[in-house]
């Protein structure tokens, strides 16, 4: 006797549920546990909700909650090859970059590795100073002989950070001159944003090989991309309309405005989301590590794994100095554009 | 200067809002601005403009803020669209234009100077002065050249290599102004180009922009909320209200013949003796002899300012007029005491009888 028999056989379907009980769902461990001690009369205060569960206690034709669960597993593995068959070819790029960037960084020697870095930091930053700490933290990584690693997350992150901007920048173009399109996209983004990092890898792990790295590229990029794009749709809906309105007197055409005025006055906000794409690309990658990335996040998860303190502490503080060194490059970059074209 | 046409606007009409067509009908059958505002929802910018603006001439577009005077601006270079009317440059309808025709306008034939400036903070002062050639294709060493030669002319010799930010706002306006003189385009329009400068400067660019025209004698729409500034610059004044014209013509005719008290209150509040000229008081010879009696020679374009100063205060005396060199009028200063009664004291006078 169950709570909601009432509804079934008020509605007079009690015939129609008792044809399908013959089907014999398979039972679950709460109808095996119910069956022991049956027959409590059920108070009003624990009334249960009528879910799928209440309904199916009532009546055998109605589906359970597992079956819902098991239909999207089901309808996921059904699309699944078709899927494959479809993204396979087009993300296999995304394997051979990272490979390819996974193999320069780690058969460059230190010593080449080192002068190379504070080149760049230099010329990102004009500044001595920053170049003097980034040498300190990687002369600190290199001595506890984690150069190795952080030079693997740091690969992965230049790799994913730049297909990042050079997909996000032309979707957040997009999405400025159009506002239909500026709906649409808005939700997508916030569900990327919202979802558990842990989320995405469920159906990547199912899509793809876990030895292929582009598994944990497309994570990170999936998760990494959407601050450029909202900054870059930002940025140039923020352009000063005086400004536009001056381009269109003197007859610019949309892409001499769009390269000369636009994507010029908007560069501080799509920098600031480019400091926030390559933040958040760090983020995941350490997480990526649970599906074979390399670098510093394997460290972590070792120390999870094996209770090992001393590795999981070190390796998240090398992955601090990383996250440091990579957040003040590129603010000093931001903010020599901000110099450049303050009103 | 010539007395060809070079912008003729006809019965211009801008209606914003949702659906401007059918509000228009509403307004041909006699809404009125606050009608259709509280009936219909929608703002009536611009009713029945028509305006003619000679080559060579500033024509300046006088009216309070809100009054639509920067709306009819922006319908000369189509930034704006209207809602029914005609706007003719040379004589062609520039609302019939294609993207490509209408960009040859806009790039060629007219240039504009922004209230607010609207420089590219990020591009050198020379750079910026040379924007209306790189939009042609120009190479950059040659619009370099060119906005320099500009630059120098407008007062900012060494300025090149600056950036806007580095300069005042009166400078800053400089390089607006060098920047439509560098596209050679024959029109300038120029919106509230001088109302965010201070008084002083104001008057500095007044003068380098009457400067410019004397050597120049380009066609400027002028757009401006200052009478005396309007007064100043116009050779055709135009004096827009709640999006209607209401008195257009020589500035000293207006002056002297406001035809609706909404001018009269603004005419009542400035210096009449700096504004009026000699030429608009004078009696003309029309060929009688020079009276013998005169006490000296004065110019046709002198402010009568400038002869109170001269007579001393006397108003027995009278002057013979002249222009480039030959006698064209006579000059009472009975007449010049006549002239600068204020319109609202005589109005005053009239209703007390």
């Amino acid at each position: 006797m169950a709570t909601y028999d009432f509804v079934f056989d008020g509605l007079g379907l009690r015939d129609w549920c008792n044809a399908g009980e013959a089907s014999g769902a398979p039972l679950s461990m709460a109808d095996l546990l119910a069956q022991g001690g049956a027959g409590e009369e059920v108070s009003v205060w624990n009334l249960p909700f009528p879910s799928l569960d209440a309904l199916n206690d009532a009546c055998g034709r109605i589906s359970q909650s597992r079956d819902v669960t098991k239909g999207v597993e089901n309808g996921f593995l059904a699309i699944k090859d078709a899927l494959r068959f479809v993204l396979d070819p087009i993300t296999q790029p995304l394997s051979w970059i990272l490979e390819f960037a996974l193999a320069v960084f780690e058969a460059a020697p230190w010593w080449i590795m080192f002068p190379v870095l504070m080149l760049v930091v230099y010329m990102a930053s004009k500044s001595v100073r920053l170049v003097a700490f980034v040498t300190g933290c990687l002369v600190f990584l290199a001595l506890i002989d984690h150069y190795d690693f952080a030079m693997q997350t740091l690969a992965i992150i230049f790799v994913c950070a730049f297909l990042c901007v050079l997909f996000g920048v032309p979707i957040g173009i997009a999405m400025s001159r159009n506002d239909t399109l500026q709906r649409m996209t808005i939700p997508v983004l916030d569900m990327l944003q919202t979802l558990p990092p842990f989320v995405y890898l469920i159906p990547l792990i199912f899509l793809f090989s876990v030895t292929e790295p582009k598994l944990y590229g497309i994570a990170i990029i999936l998760y990494a991309i959407v601050p450029v794009i909202r900054l870059t749709d930002l940025g140039i809906r923020l352009v000063d309309k005086d400004v536009i309105e001056a381009a269109d007197s003197f007859g610019m055409t949309d892409r001499q405005k769009l390269f000369g005025v636009q994507i010029p006055l908007a560069l501080p906000n799509i920098m600031a989301g480019v400091n926030q794409t390559i933040m958040m690309s760090l983020a995941m990658v350490v997480i990526a590590s649970l599906v074979s990335a390399p670098g510093l996040g394997v460290l972590v998860l070792r120390g999870i794994r094996n209770l090992e303190l001393g590795v999981g502490l070190i390796s998240g503080l090398g992955i601090v100095l990383l996250a440091i060194i990579l957040d003040r490059v590129t603010k000093a970059a931001l903010d020599r554009v901000n110099a450049a074209q303050k009103h | 200067m010539t007395d060809q046409i070079k912008i003729s606007i006809r019965n211009l009409y801008k209606v914003f809002g949702a659906n401007p067509k059918a509000a228009l009908a509403q307004v041909l059958a006699g809404a009125g601005k606050a009608e259709l505002l509280e009936r219909h929802g929608h703002v009536l910018g611009l009713q029945d403009i028509n305006v003619d603006m000679r080559e060579g001439e500033i024509t300046v577009i006088m009216g309070l803020s809100g009054s639509g005077k920067s709306t009819l601006i922006r319908h000369i270079n189509r930034l704006i669209e209207p809602t029914a009317g005609r706007v003719e440059v040379d004589g062609r309808d520039v609302l019939g234009y294609g993207d490509e025709e209408l960009r040859r306008l806009r790039r060629e034939v007219m240039s504009m100077v922004f209230q607010k400036f609207a420089l590219l903070p990020h591009r050198t002062v020379a750079e910026n002065a040379g924007t209306t050639l790189k939009v042609r294709g120009v190479r950059h060493r040659d619009y370099i050249a060119e906005a320099h030669k500009w630059l120098e002319r407008v007062g900012l010799k060494g300025f090149d290599g600056h950036y806007p930010h580095q300069l005042s706002g009166g400078m800053q306006q400089r390089v607006g102004i060098a920047r439509a003189l560098t596209s050679n385009s024959p029109i300038m329009l120029m919106d509230e180009a001088f109302s965010a400068l201070d008084p002083l400067i104001r008057t500095d660019m007044q003068d380098l922009l009457l400067e410019l025209q004397t050597e120049l004698h380009k066609t400027i729409v002028f757009i401006t909320h200052d009478l005396d500034e309007a007064l100043k610059l116009a050779d055709h004044l135009v004096i827009l209200k709640d999006g209607h014209v209401v008195q257009q013509g020589e500035p000293q005719h207006i002056l002297l013949n406001p035809s609706d008290p909404y001018i009269e209150d603004f005419v009542s509040d400035i210096n009449r003796a700096r504004v009026l000229r000699v030429r608009s008081i004078m009696t003309p010879l029309n060929g009688a002899a020079v009276p013998p009696e005169a006490h000296g020679e004065v110019g046709f374009n002198d402010t009568l300012e400038s002869m109170i100063a001269r007579s001393g205060g006397d108003t027995s005396h009278s002057y013979v007029v002249v222009r480039d060199g030959a006698a064209v009028g006579t000059l009472e200063m009975t007449n010049l005491v006549k002239a600068l009664v204020p319109r609202v004291a005589s109005e005053a006078g009239a209703r007390k009888y």
